[in-house]
C-alpha cells in the first residue's frame, strides 16, 4: 500500500473512505492462532457472532474457516464454542 | 445618511449581542468568572427564543469543547468561550478541535491562571494556547471585541480552523463602553450562510473523524495542518477589508500608532495598547519620536509584515502581560525577537512583564518603560534585557 505524502492529506483528520479497515493486516499481532476441527464443528455460528475482527468465514451458512490475515488472535471463538471445535496452538510451534 | 446605532454595552454583553446576531446552531459552555455574562446574557436570548441556537449546558469546560468539537463536526456553526482555568481545562480538545480543522470560534476573556488564584487580567491563559493551532485574535476595546467575533466566524469558516479571540478580563469585560453594533441583517448578509466542508450528518458521504495516526501517518497529517495557517494572514486581511466597507472600521493584522517616522517602539496586546497611546501622545508633544504597535493576529505570527514595519526602529519594548516560567521572557517578546533576528540591522529588542492578576499598569510606568528605552537609544547599551514592571522590589 503506497502511503499518501502530506500534500495529499485530506483537510482535517479524517479518513474519507468507508470499510477500509480491510486494508490493515492485524493477523500480524497474533500469538496464538484458533485451529478449527470441521469435524467437531456443527455450523452454529457462535464464533461468527462474537469474532470481534469479523474474521470467521462464512459461506451459505456454513463455518468455512478464519480469516488469519485479520485474526488477532483473541481466542474469544475458542471460548465460545459450544463443540469445543476450535483450539488456540501457539504460532511459534507451527 | 444612516443614523448611528450606539449601545452602552460592557465588553461581555457586546460579545453576547455578536453571538445572538451570528446565532449559531450550537453554544456549548460553562460559566466562568470574568466571561460568565457572555454565557449569561446568551442563555436569556436563547429561553427568550430570539436566537434558534441548540444550548449545551454542560458540567465543565472540558465537556464544553468536546460538545463543540461534536457539533463542529456534525456540520453546525459553532461558539463558545471561556476564561483561565476554563481554557486550561479544555487544553486536550484544544488540539483536537484544530487538527481535525473544526472552525469553532470562542471568545476568551483573558484572566491569569493559578496559583494563587486570581480572577483578574492577565495574558496566561491565551498565551499557554499558542502552540495549539488556534487562529488568536486580540483586542483593545469591547468594540475590537464584536467587531473581531463577528469577523472569526467568516475567518474560521474560509480556512477550516478554529478562531479564539481575546479580550482583557474586567478591564474590557466588564467596563461599560459605546458600542456600534452592526445591524442584525448586516452581521447575516456578511457572515452568510454557513456550508461546512464536511458534516458527520451527511449520511450519504460517510467519513471517520479523529482516527488513530501512528508512525506511519500522524507527521503527514500535523504537517499539511502547518501548511494551513499560511493561508490565514491573506483571509484575515480580505475580512476585514470587507467588514471596513460596511462599517468603516479598518482592521488589519497590527494596527500602528504613530510608528511611521519613531525610532522607539512599544510592542502591546489588548487594553494596555489603550493607556500607551496616550503615553506616546504625551512623548510625541515633547517632540520625541515614539510609537506603538498593537499587534491584532498573534496566531499565526504574521511574520513578514512585522518585519517590514519594525525593521526601521531603533530600538522596541515589548510589554508581555504573561511570563514564560523558566524561558527567556515574555511569549510576545520571544515571538517579536526571533522575527527580527535575520535582520541585517535588527533593532534592540527588550521585555517588560507587566500586570500580572490584574495589577494596575498606569500611565506613569509606561512612562517609565519609554524612559528606560531612550536610555538604550541613547547609550546602545541594555541593562536588564527582560524585566518587571509595576511590581513592588
Amino acid at each position: 500500500m503506497k502511503l499518501p505524502t502530506w500534500k495529499e492529506m485530506p483537510e482535517g483528520i479524517v479518513i474519507l473512505e468507508a470499510g477500509n479497515a480491510q486494508e490493515y493486516e492485524t493477523g500480524s499481532w497474533r500469538t496464538f492462532r484458533p485451529v478449527v476441527d470441521k469435524g467437531k464443528c456443527i455450523n452454529c455460528l457462535f464464533c461468527w457472532i462474537y469474532c470481534p475482527d469479523s474474521s470467521i468465514i462464512v459461506k451459505e451458512e456454513k463455518m468455512e474457516g478464519i480469516d488469519y490475515a485479520h485474526c488477532k488472535g483473541c481466542g474469544i471463538c475458542s471460548k465460545v464454542c459450544p463443540a469445543k471445535a476450535i483450539s488456540m496452538v501457539e504460532e511459534g510451534s507451527l | 445618511m444612516k443614523t448611528k446605532n450606539l449601545l452602552a454595552l460592557e465588553g461581555n454583553q457586546a460579545i453576547a449581542l455578536a453571538m445572538k446576531q451570528i446565532d449559531p446552531d450550537v453554544v456549548a459552555a460553562y460559566p466562568i468568572t470574568p466571561q460568565t455574562e457572555i454565557v449569561q446574557v446568551f442563555s436569556e436570548y436563547v429561553a427568550n427564543g430570539d436566537v434558534h441556537t441548540e444550548f449545551v449546558t454542560v458540567e465543565s469546560e472540558h465537556s464544553a469543547l468536546s460538545a463543540c468539537i461534536g457539533a463542529s463536526a456534525a456540520g453546525a456553526r459553532t461558539m463558545t468561550a471561556t476564561s483561565s482555568q476554563g481554557l486550561a481545562l479544555m487544553w486536550e480538545m484544544l488540539y483536537i478541535a484544530s487538527g481535525a480543522r473544526l472552525p469553532i470560534v470562542m471568545t476568551v476573556v483573558n484572566r491569569a491562571l493559578s496559583s494563587p488564584i486570581n480572577i483578574h487580567c492577565d495574558h496566561s491563559d491565551a498565551m499557554g494556547a499558542r502552540d495549539s493551532g488556534w487562529i488568536q485574535l486580540w483586542s483593545e476595546t469591547a468594540q475590537e471585541a464584536y467587531d473581531n467575533v463577528i469577523q472569526a466566524i467568516k475567518i474560521a469558516e474560509s480556512v477550516n480552523l478554529p478562531v479564539m479571540v481575546n479580550m482583557d478580563g474586567f478591564i474590557t469585560s466588564h467596563a461599560e463602553e459605546v458600542i456600534e453594533p452592526l445591524d442584525d441583517e448586516e452581521v447575516k448578509n456578511f457572515i452568510g450562510e454557513y456550508k461546512p466542508l464536511r458534516s458527520l450528518l451527511d449520511i450519504e458521504h460517510p467519513f471517520t473523524v479523529g482516527p488513530l495516526a501512528l508512525q506511519d501517518s500522524y507527521f503527514e497529517f500535523k504537517r499539511s495542518q502547518a501548511e494551513a495557517y499560511k493561508k490565514v494572514i491573506p483571509v484575515v486581511k480580505s475580512v476585514a477589508e470587507e467588514f471596513a466597507k460596511i462599517t468603516g472600521r479598518k482592521y488589519d493584522l497590527f494596527e500602528t500608532y504613530k510608528l511611521e517616522d519613531a525610532e522607539i517602539g512599544l510592542v502591546v496586546l489588548n487594553s494596555t495598547a489603550g493607556t500607551a497611546k496616550e503615553v506616546v501622545d504625551t512623548l510625541r508633544r515633547e517632540g520625541k519620536k515614539v510609537g506603538l504597535l498593537k499587534p491584532r493576529l498573534f496566531r499565526p505570527l504574521p511574520v513578514e509584515e512585522l518585519k517590514a514595519v519594525l525593521s526601521r526602529l531603533k530600538v522596541i519594548g515589548v510589554m508581555d502581560r504573561a511570563d514564560t516560567f523558566g524561558g527567556f521572557g515574555g511569549p510576545l517578546f520571544t515571538d517579536i525577537r526571533s522575527a527580527l533576528y535575520d535582520l541585517s540591522n535588527r533593532p534592540i529588542v527588550t521585555d517588560y512583564i507587566y500586570g500580572l492578576g490584574g495589577r494596575d499598569v498606569t500611565m506613569e510606568q509606561i512612562h517609565k518603560v519609554f524612559e528606560s528605552l531612550e536610555l538604550i537609544y541613547s547609550s546602545g547599551k541594555v541593562e536588564n534585557l527582560i524585566s518587571y514592571v509595576g511590581v513592588r522590589e
